[in-house]
């Protein structure tokens, strides 16, 4: 991303992709909505809802399982769907691929599986101080049940991960590196590749949370190395409760299941179960069919725009709003790192983010407020929260100064 | 005045704003003019939970009725603390456990109402008739 950063022009023709999205033409509290909380979820693409609908209309059945014309059509799309999200990820086999209901339950699928069979009293697990609670928790809690220890990567005040602190943390008793690919609320894009290499030379598996990248930047998590990666389908433009474990072959078959049931089984006595192999032994019960059709209909819209392009977009408006919200008075940014994806926080001196973000939503602006769900990370830096505003491609610069208009309406208001 | 006639008259003075930004600012001055709570109650476990912003309240029986003192981090936040109090404080344990609070629709703040994490006066609300229960079964034992 960083190579790019230096083209300026980009060939996005906004007009056709806004009106791709039906909800940005409507109106909230009467004003043109604004919708800068991307980061929180993304808006979907007519084709996706479309897709959806053509779900429940012409080919609703349960999939894996019946020998009708309605299963086995649909169980060819999933599976396909599947191989659409490998491709995306340029992961080496489709069964790779796990659909999950989203980041949070990879990252606990993980957690769970793994600290079960690798990790015993006075190991270690690795997370970083921007983690969002999706990725504290369920480590917190497997230390917890193991007797292990969660360690934790200090950043300094830009945002940034202390690289000779993570060096430094890294050593043989530790099992396991989780981390963020891109932070939610400071918007820091970490040098993932750097820090799987390093745990690599140790023999550390990494886990990377991919949440707030995979909307954003190209991932080839054969580039990167990781052992797992986990994002949300609704992140990316798809449907809510769909979301995707990546997993090396190796490291998956490695794993025992983690919820059991329909789905997952070769042959079931009462006495024993044997279980099927990758992807189907993570996939328990019905999936969320719909959920994983859509979400390919949705990584097949973002490649007709292209990950490139979007990228290089993007930055364009962080660097302007960015800039324009500086001029601001009393406007502190909350991370400030140098490699940073669209995602800005900030603070207003002497005013409460909830304060702004309710005059903002008046205005019909829609930005997140509060702790963003990292709470240890909000500590750090001695705030109860901030307002974050996140982009996406078919946010416009326009839309920017009209949301710059309406802080200082608020500030003027409040102050 | 009964809780109903102050609810009525903050209807009305609500009434007078032709669109949000007056009411807004009507609650924003509301919430600077909020008399301040007592320092000492400014602590951890008289925050109200389920609020974005920090929202301490405290309450105390006087002659048989519940006074309410609060205080929020959060400007509009505390408008809203303040409408509360001025509709809720000085009322019998009985009166706060019956208030409809209809005022709350009429006056255009439902959306504050909604159950979402961010909003504290849902959980205002329950910890005043919270705190009304505790009061009204200890002058019943």
């Amino acid at each position: 991303m960083n190579s790019l950063k230096t083209i300026t022009q980009t060939s996005i023709d906004i007009e056709k992709i806004r009106a791709d999205f039906p909800i940005l033409s409507r109106k909230v509290n009467g004003k043109p909505l604004i919708y800068f909380d991307n980061g929180a979820t993304a808006q979907k693409p007519k084709l996706v809802i479309k897709a959806i609908t053509d779900y429940y209309e012409n080919k609703n059945a349960n999939i894996h399982r019946g020998v009708h014309t309605l299963s086995q059509e649909l169980t060819v799309e999933y599976e396909k769907a599947r191989s659409t999200v490998q491709k995306y990820l340029n992961a080496k086999h489709p069964h790779e691929i796990i659909f999950t209901k989203g980041t949070t339950d990879s990252i606990n699928l993980v957690a769970s599986s793994f600290c079960k069979k690798f990790i015993s009293t006075g190991d270690e697990i690795l997370i970083s101080a921007m983690e969002h609670h999706s990725n504290i928790l369920p480590w917190q809690q497997a230390c917890e049940e193991k007797g292990a220890v969660l360690k934790v990567i200090p950043i300094n005040e830009a945002g940034e991960l202390i690289i000779s602190e993570y060096k430094r943390l890294l050593n043989e008793k530790t099992k396991i590196v989780a981390i963020a690919h891109i932070s939610n609320t400071l918007g820091t894009i970490n040098p993932i590749e750097e820090i799987i290499a390093l745990a690599h030379v140790k023999n550390i598996p990494v886990l990377v949370d991919g949440a707030q990248a995979v909307a954003h930047t190209a991932v080839n998590v054969q580039t990167l190395g990781c052992d797992f990666y986990c994002f949300s389908g609704h992140k990316l433009f798809g449907p809510t409760g769909v979301g995707i474990l990546y997993g090396k072959e190796k490291c998956l078959n490695e794993l025992p299941p983690y919820q059991v049931g329909g789905g997952t089984i070769k042959t079931v006595t009462f006495e024993k179960t044997e279980y099927e192999g990758l992807p189907l032994k993570f996939e328990a019960g019905t999936p969320h069919i719909e959920g994983g059709i859509g979400l390919a209909v949705a990584i097949d819209y973002v490649n007709t725009i292209g990950l490139d392009t979007i990228a290089v977009y993007e930055n364009e408006l962080q660097i302007y709003a960015t800039q324009e919200l500086q001029k601001v008075e009393g406007i502190k940014i909350i991370g400030t790192a140098k490699n940073k994806a669209s995602v800005i926080s900030f603070v207003v001196d002497g005013l409460h983010p909830f304060d702004i973000g309710t005059i903002l939503d008046q205005l019909g602006i829609a930005v997140r407020t509060g702790h963003h769900c990292t709470q240890p990370l909000m500590a750090h830096y001695g705030i109860q929260g901030t307002i974050r505003a996140s982009f996406a491609f078919y946010n416009t610069k326009e839309e920017i100064d009209e949301f710059i208009k309406g802080v200082k309406t608020a500030i003027k208001m409040l102050k | 005045m009964t809780i109903e006639e102050t609810e009525q008259e903050i209807i009305e003075e609500f009434e007078i704003f032709e669109d949000w930004m007056g009411k807004y600012e009507y609650l924003i001055d509301l919430g600077k003019s909020l008399p301040l709570i007592d320092e000492k109650y400014k602590t951890e476990d008289k925050i109200i939970k389920g609020c974005q912003s920090r929202v301490w309240m405290h309450s105390e029986l006087i002659d048989g009725k519940i006074v309410f003192t609060a205080d929020s981090d959060a400007i509009i936040t505390k408008g809203m603390v303040a409408l509360m109090i001025r509709v809720l404080s000085n009322h019998t344990p009985d009166e706060i456990i019956n208030a409809k609070l209809d005022f709350i629709e009429k006056i255009g703040l439902t959306k504050h109402l909604s159950p979402t994490r961010s909003n504290g006066l849902v959980s205002m609300i329950k910890q005043m008739k919270l705190d009304a229960i505790a009061y009204s079964s200890k002058l019943e034992s």
